[in-house]
């Protein structure tokens, strides 16, 4: 009882100190605020980047094509020695079919910085015809930097401004609770390994948007215009999440004073951010309908590879690429994609609210991994991002889906040869997920459910019966390890080649379904929260 | 009240599982990354092993990588070579399988190495088990998450975690008052890695005078019992070849004295001042017109033979060297001799391999492990420990930067020192934040330490509040680091090219030998006061 004395010295000691934080192992690492917890989980997310990048990229040492890391080592070589008008047209120094050209203008000039950096190091690398398929220890060693510095850069202090922002506004209080919130965001073991194993460079689209959400939760509109805009700029696929800053930046609008006065200058800071990073491409009509030409691949059809999306996991039943053109797969994929996110943006336009718009980002994202066209495995990293934004709200849903979402990657990295990494990053995501006394240990369910009128939690809950049943759980989740060990150890039956990856490609699309469902329900749950808060209130 | 938890619940070996499973996942992700030719030493061991019988075993020269370590560790290695025919049978090959650098070779090494962890593991489970739980944590970080040895076996590549296990449990036994456990546990360390034998004569002394009293004869047959224990352990070791009448050829073959007195990178330790030393006076004695007849051997060069690589001072001769730690040994052993306490058992322990790491003859820089990480048991017992662990630790993991030397590593090893700075800071900024309430309250050393503050002005208020801040001195010294870290890198390839290729790293070495020499001083300082 000795100890107990004490431990009032120390409540004295520190007047701060809450109730119960002494039971909490991480509130030595946490005590000082988030700026030093922040720092220290950021310098380990980077080793755990720099180690990761130590394994092979996309593509490497396989002629002609090679990868993803050829893709954007190309394109430094494209942007470093061409003019800008000619980044994006076809002509004898620039042969589009060979990687060309296919991002938005921002990733161009990304593109041409980490040039001129790799030019000082190792000019061959980026020599004009001859640098097709260059390869070298150096090589690999200053493109990795380039994804690192664009992480440090861009990723790290979106991250940082989010959670400082959402700590402060939706936050629970507890320090070590945002310390693991951080770890989170920086520690999404999808993100890693596409951007530092596969070879991409997610973070910066990804970090604008984070830092554009940010902004929003802080009510700095323009400002999240104007990241959001560059966000776009960088990678089409940025467009996942625009139904809900249309909706919610809408909603917000006409709730004000003068709506049409604060849609103008929303409209004009979206305008005039097109206008700066297009401007090279402004000068004639024919110049700018080039490059959307090339951002708009139709072509390719509407799923590649084994995506765990509506197109693709229905492809087994009714073959779209056969029966359908182009031009109707097209209308099919646009008005199933905007009649799945109508619902989140309804809810948004009516009753924007903070928290709301983060599942608007969710539910707006999913829809569009599920059924838009022409959607990658990687675009999976679209909704992880809201998801670990959200880490707080939906622990068990991000675990979950974090789980799934590696899942339907494992084809691609297996592909990439980065089995040990998958490995080695999924156990850290688990164990950082399981910090002792951690949120995520912890595991209690959110709390707005507890505090919802009965009459709207029961389709929710119906969903999350569904989603959340320890015995579908356990089953899928055993069936996902039990795939894993087929996937890597088995050959798959010869009249059937890409048995293994449909059957990842169901189970995978079959949980984002699920989750896609439950979400959409959370989020309208939430302002029938908000809607008889407001009526108690008015009462 | 998770500060009384029992010891032994189950939460604290979830906890160090987790910690170990977190440092295991970063050991992993380094696999591809740069390996020395330890690799292959510690491959052709297990080839050595596998392939030949025991009797030739310290004869063979099949590679220049001859088997120099005891035999505990050739029986370790056979044990390791069980398994390693069942991945590829070309790892235990013994002249195919030399300098056989495929895959599967490399991650059978490199994971024997992170598996054998576990016994580091274990022995910081025992070491820590008395601690609250915030000191435990502490600890746990500084040896589980310790970056020196992440480089040295894990991207160097050896097995010094399996071994520090060892001296963990010693340690620990005989902090607990188990004696004859804690020399039992050194005996088997030693029939390991010979290397470690620097602090044997703390541990005779110690246990000469802790275990083997109460009396003559009751002494008498406690030292018998464990004379008893140790001589079995070496004869496990030993008999063998022993009984194959090799034992000459085994000890020839540990004791390479025809290596030079630095290794061919120069060790953070006196003998740099030495050797500087001496070639600053040769150097001035030439400008005054003295003919001064360079060194036939350079240390520059790498190995060195028989030739004085001296040119004005006296040579040194290894028997030179040992009676230097001897003497630099002595005022331990004679406070070990007096008062031979269990609590300061792992201080004098490290002050041991510090004596040895900078007066030892031909040191390698990876044995500045050695003091850093017994020391780390004791670094959390005041603000002062951990003033001093945290600029050791740093030292001692910077003077390990040249080991990895190529540019793809080069953010790895930047990036760890920098986790180490940073975690070490914040969690001292805690330990020290209450240093009388989880630290050493009851005990001599609080009060001590209160009146020693009280002494040097510091008002008792500004006691309680104290807060881990070093002094301009060390902040001055570590900015220091960064400055020769950045000379080394960049101002000198980018202002003298390729002149004076050893000067950077005799700049490391020099300037991390200065951060041992104090922390020698400090640990002889303490060791008195506390004893």
């Amino acid at each position: 009882m000795k100890k107990k004395g004490e431990m009032k010295k120390v409540k004295k000691v520190k007047g701060k100190v809450h109730d119960g934080e002494h039971d909490d192992p991480w509130w030595s690492l946490v005590q000082n605020g988030i700026k030093p917890s922040f720092l220290c989980i950021s310098i380990f997310a980077l080793l755990v980047r720099v180690a990761v990048g130590l394994h092979p990229y996309s593509g490497a040492n396989t002629p002609p094509k090679f990868g993803d890391y050829e893709a954007q080592r190309h394109w430094m070589e494209i942007t470093l020695n061409l003019q800008p008008k000619d980044w994006y047209r076809n002509s004898s120094v620039n042969d589009l079919s060979y990687w060309g050209l296919d991002y938005p203008p921002l990733t161009a000039y990304q593109s041409y910085i980490h040039g001129v950096f790799l030019k000082t190091f190792d000019p061959d690398s980026v020599a004009l015809f001859t640098s097709g398929g260059y390869e070298s220890y150096i090589g690999k060693l200053l493109m990795r930097w380039t994804v690192l510095s664009s992480d440090v850069l861009v990723f790290f202090p979106a991250s940082l401004y989010f959670v400082f922002v959402y700590s402060i506004r939706l936050g629970t209080g507890r320090n070590s609770d945002v310390a693991w919130h951080i770890s989170m965001v920086l520690l999404n073991p999808c993100l890693i390994l596409i951007d530092h194993g596969h070879f991409q460079y997610n973070c910066i689209s990804l970090g604008l948007t984070m830092a554009a959400i940010a902004a929003v939760l802080s009510q700095k509109d323009l400002v999240a215009s104007v990241l959001y805009c560059l966000a776009l700029n960088h990678k089409q696929m940025s467009a996942y999440f625009a139904p809900a800053f249309f909706s919610y930046l809408l909603g917000k609008c006409l709730k004000n004073k003068n709506p049409l006065v604060d849609l103008a200058k929303l409209g004009l800071m979206v305008i005039g951010t097109f206008a700066v990073v297009w401007w090279p491409y402004l000068q004639s009509k024919e110049a700018a309908l080039t490059v959307i030409s090339r951002l708009a691949p139709f072509e390719r059809g509407i799923y590649e590879d084994y995506v765990a999306n509506f197109w693709c996991t229905s492809s087994v039943l009714v073959k779209w690429k056969k029966l359908y053109t182009t031009q109707s797969s097209r209308i099919f994929s646009l008005t199933a994609t905007l009649l799945t996110c109508l619902p989140s943006m309804v809810q948004q336009v009516l009753v924007p609210s903070r928290k709301g718009f983060l599942y608007a980002l969710l539910n707006s994202s999913f829809s569009f991994y599920l059924f838009s066209y022409q959607v990658h495995e990687k675009s999976i990293l679209l909704p992880l991002l809201p998801l670990a934004l959200l880490a707080l709200e939906e622990r068990r849903s991000l675990l979950w889906l974090t789980h799934f979402a590696m899942f339907s990657m494992l084809p691609l990295l297996h592909r990439d040869k980065l089995i040990l990494p998958y490995m080695a990053i999924y156990t850290l995501f688990i164990l950082v997920y399981f910090a002792p006394d951690g949120p995520g240990a912890r595991c209690n369910g959110s709390k707005t459910l507890d505090h919802s009128p009965k009459k709207t939690r029961r389709g929710m809950e119906f969903i999350s019966f569904i989603a959340f049943h320890p015995f579908v759980m356990g089953f899928l989740g055993l069936c996902s390890l039990i795939l894993h060990v087929i996937y890597l150890t088995m050959h798959p039956p010869n009249r059937y080649p890409f048995l293994f990856e449909a059957v990842i490609m169901l189970i995978c699309f079959s949980q984002f379904v699920l989750f896609t469902l439950y979400f959409n329900s959370k989020q309208w749950m939430l302002s029938k929260h908000v809607t008889s808060q407001d009526k108690q209130k008015l009462i | 009240m998770k500060l009384q938890e029992s010891p032994r619940s189950p939460a604290s070996i979830t906890q160090l599982l987790w910690f170990f499973g977190i440092a295991t996942v970063v050991k992993l992700l380094l696999i591809p990354a740069y390996y020395s030719t330890d690799l292959e030493v510690h491959r052709h061991w297990l080839a050595i092993t596998h392939s030949l019988p025991l009797g030739q075993w310290y004869y063979d020269e099949t590679s220049e990588w001859t088997l120099d370590y005891p035999p505990f560790f050739a029986y370790f290695e056979r044990f390791l070579s069980f398994f390693a025919p069942l991945i590829d049978p070309w790892i235990v090959h013994l002249h195919h399988g030399l300098s056989y650098k495929a895959d599967s070779s490399i991650y059978f090494q490199r994971i024997s190495v992170i598996v054998s962890d576990l016994f580091l593991q274990y022995g910081v489970h025992i070491s820590t088990r008395n601690l609250a739980s915030l000191k435990r944590n502490l600890v746990w970080v500084f040896v589980i998450w310790s970056p020196g040895l992440l480089i040295v076996d894990h991207l160097h590549f050896q097995y010094n975690g399996f071994l520090f296990g060892w001296l963990l449990l010693s340690i620990s036994f005989l902090a607990q008052g188990r004696d004859l456990m804690g020399g039992f546990m050194f005996a088997v360390l030693l029939c390991f890695k010979h290397l470690f034998a620097v602090a044997a004569p703390v541990y005779f002394v110690y246990l000469l005078r802790h275990y083997c009293r109460g009396g003559l004869v009751r002494g008498f047959a406690r030292l018998s019992v464990l004379g008893a224990i140790v001589v079995a352990v070496f004869a496990a070791a030993y008999g063998p070849f022993v009984y194959h009448g090799q034992i000459q050829q085994v000890i020839r073959r540990m004791f390479p004295f025809g290596r030079g007195l630095c290794h061919a990178y120069w060790a953070p330790n006196f003998w740099v001042f030495y050797i500087v030393l001496d070639k600053g006076i040769a150097f001035l004695l030439r400008k005054f017109g003295f003919d001064i007849p360079s060194p036939v051997a350079s240390f520059t060069g790498g190995l060195v033979g028989d030739a004085s690589p001296f040119a004005v001072l006296p040579r040194i001769t290894p028997m030179t060297t040992f009676i230097m730690v001897l003497l630099a040994l002595s005022p331990c052993l004679f406070k070990t001799w007096r008062y031979p306490r269990p609590r300061l058992i792992a201080r004098s322990v490290a002050y041991a391999y510090t004596c040895g790491f900078l007066f030892g003859w031909h040191i390698h820089e990876k044995a500045s492990l050695h003091i850093s990480i017994p020391l780390a048991l004791v670094a959390v017992e005041s603000l002062e420990d951990s003033k001093h662990y945290f600029l050791l630790s740093v030292v001692s993991c910077y003077s390990l930067f040249p080991l990895i030397y190529e540019a793809q590593e080069y953010p790895i090893k930047v990036l760890l020192l920098l986790l180490l700075l940073h975690t070490i800071l914040m969690w001292f900024c805690f330990s020290a934040l209450f240093p009388k309430i989880i630290g050493t309250k009851g005990s001599l050393q609080s009060d001590k330490k209160a009146t020693q503050s009280d002494s040097k002005g510091i008002s008792r208020t500004a006691a309680e509040k104290q807060w881990f801040e070093l002094g301009w001195v060390a902040k001055s010294y570590l900015l220091g680091v960064v400055v020769v870290e950045t000379w080394g890198q960049f101002l000198h390839p980018y202002l003298l090219g390729d002149k004076l290729p050893f000067l950077p790293l005799m700049l490391i070495s020099m300037y991390c030998a200065i951060g041992i020499s104090y922390s020698w001083i400090w640990q002889l300082k303490r060791i008195i006061i506390l004893s």
